[in-house]
């Protein structure tokens, strides 16, 4: 699903890298934690499986491609089978919660029947039937990080990737959330998160990758958020 | 389904950037309506040089009874007859001589008449104050300085003249207009493209939020950058519209009313409504991609996609 070979990343104009080396595989289905401290280089491993950014040394494949040979034209069809969560929602304000999972739908030109069906049903899964017409600055930021796991699944992604998504909630909310990821990743979707939020990494002994100043330092299946010995 | 998407997005970033979209359509039509007018003047320019090169050559003026007191070469007073046959008969000798039209007092004084007719000149003169002429047609139009160094020091001849020397001054004028007109339009065209890229900056970046989801979620570059593309080709159309209507308009009171140059110099032949109509496709399509080309080429700097 996700294999990384001696990958490096340096940015332009900067000296240390943000990523050195770093090897790993990820399988289909697992649920995996990327923990780290801000500055340890989670985004930029985020951020190349997105291709948002191309490594500079080594090769990722995601999905079974080799990011540096996928042409700039296909990386769309590769963004379309993973899904993204942010820890600020990115929903559209002004338009409905409906709307905002349907727009997913509407920028990839799916036919109106079929967004039509399958909205009100995500919406049903992620907790939120029956809020379609609301809009997102009526809803906790629970619910508007709900609505954008709706958005994120709505397209049935292989691989789901979230970027602290409950950095922006109250522990509670944030174990609501949490259990409707572990309910996406039963469906058989990988899903890959960063997170600071040891709680949480204590409380669901996943698989855990820690990074530190670009390094890969700990991998370690039912882990834990700190160090054990 | 995507098309109404598409359109209801354009309307959005249209209403949103009411005011810049409101420059590049003024700017768009000015430069198009300069490049539409520069390009007519050309035409007019190439039509009348065929007219006038048909018609125009050397032409030798003979003295008159009046230029004797007048002109020092002419002291002997009317040419002659036979000073006109011999000058006839060395002409059809020299090679480079295509034809000879007579002109004479009579004709040239109904010519005068016919040109400027409303000229409060034409009651004050005579038949006999015209010049006699012959209009030679050159072979080579170049050659007009053998026809000078043989004929402008002969008996009776007041002048040999080279008229379409007289006729390049005004191609020449025309031209420099033409080239002025040009620079004006090249100007009017970056501050077009400016606008356009600005505007495009503007619009991309208003509309982060909306780009940065679609990117996510995988809508593929080109759907992505449509909205704007379309957004500056709708607005460039709308100037080129602008501008083939100041053609047309303007045209119609130059040429056929108002001011009504086609009246008042007839012997100018105007550039035609098929010519100018035959402009207008040009001017649509240049309306239409040069715009769309500076937003694609603002949104690769612009919108990362």
């Amino acid at each position: 699903m996700i294999r990384f070979d001696n990958v490096s990343k340096t940015y332009p104009k900067q000296t240390r890298p943000a990523l050195r080396d770093v090897s790993l595989e990820i399988e289909r289905g697992e649920f995996v934690f990327l923990v780290g401290s801000s500055g340890s280089g989670k985004s930029t491993f985020l951020r190349l499986l997105l291709r948002e950014e191309r490594a500079s040394h080594g090769q990722v494949h995601v999905l079974g491609k080799d990011l540096a040979r996928l042409s700039n034209w296909k990386v769309p069809q590769m963004r379309r089978q993973l899904g993204t969560v942010f820890q600020d929602f990115r929903l559209l304000p002004n338009k409905t919660v409906g709307e905002n999972v349907a727009f997913a739908l509407e920028v990839i030109g799916k036919p109106r029947g079929t967004i039509r069906k399958t909205v009100p049903e995500v919406l049903d899964l992620v907790g939120l039937g029956g809020k379609e017409d609301r809009m997102p600055g009526e809803l906790s930021g629970g619910e508007q990080q709900r609505v954008a796991i709706a958005r994120a699944f709505v397209n049935r992604p292989m691989l789901l990737i979230a970027d602290e998504p409950t950095g922006n909630l109250d522990p509670q909310t944030s174990v609501g959330i949490m259990k409707l990821l572990d309910r996406i990743n039963r469906t058989g979707t990988t899903v890959v998160m960063a997170t600071h939020d040891q709680q949480i990494v204590d409380q669901m002994r996943k698989r855990v990758i820690e990074l530190e100043k670009g390094r890969l330092v700990r991998d370690q299946s039912r882990g834990v958020y700190g160090y054990q010995h | 389904m995507r098309a109404q998407f598409v359109l209801s997005e354009i309307g959005v970033g249209l209403r949103r950037n009411l005011t810049m979209t409101f420059a590049v359509i003024v700017s768009v039509a000015l430069s198009l309506a300069l490049f539409g007018g520069s390009l007519l003047m050309r035409d007019q320019v190439s039509t009348m040089k065929g007219y006038w090169y048909d018609k125009v050559n050397v032409a030798i003026f003979f003295c008159n009874k009046g230029d004797a007191e007048t002109d020092p070469k002419c002291t002997k007073g009317a040419v002659t007859s036979e000073q006109k046959d011999t000058i006839l008969a060395d002409l059809d000798k020299m090679p480079v001589v295509d034809n000879v039209i007579k002109e004479s007092s009579d004709q040239a004084y109904k010519h005068y008449k016919e040109q400027f007719g409303d000229s409060p000149l034409v009651n004050s003169l005579t038949p006999d104050q015209m010049q006699e002429s012959y209009r030679i047609k050159l072979k080579d139009p170049e050659k007009y300085q053998v026809i000078a160094s043989a004929f402008s020091d002969r008996p009776g001849v007041q002048s040999v003249q080279d008229q379409r020397k007289t006729v390049d001054n005004l191609f020449e004028l025309l031209n420099g207009m033409n080239y002025a007109a040009l620079a004006v339009m090249a100007l009017m065209l970056i501050v077009a493209l400016m606008l356009i890229v600005n505007t495009v900056r503007v619009s991309a970046f208003s509309r982060r939020r909306e780009t940065g989801i679609m990117r996510l979620v995988g809508a593929s570059s080109f759907y992505i950058q449509m909205p704007f593309i379309m957004e500056a080709a709708f607005a460039g159309l709308l100037g080129a519209g602008v501008a083939s209507v100041m053609l047309v308009v303007g045209r119609y009171f130059l040429i056929d009313h108002g001011l009504a140059l086609a009246d008042k110099l007839q012997l100018i032949q105007f550039v035609g409504w098929d010519q100018l109509l035959a402009k207008l496709p040009l001017v649509l399509g240049i309306g239409l991609l040069m715009p769309a080309l500076a937003a694609f080429f603002a949104l690769r700097k612009y919108l990362k996609v």
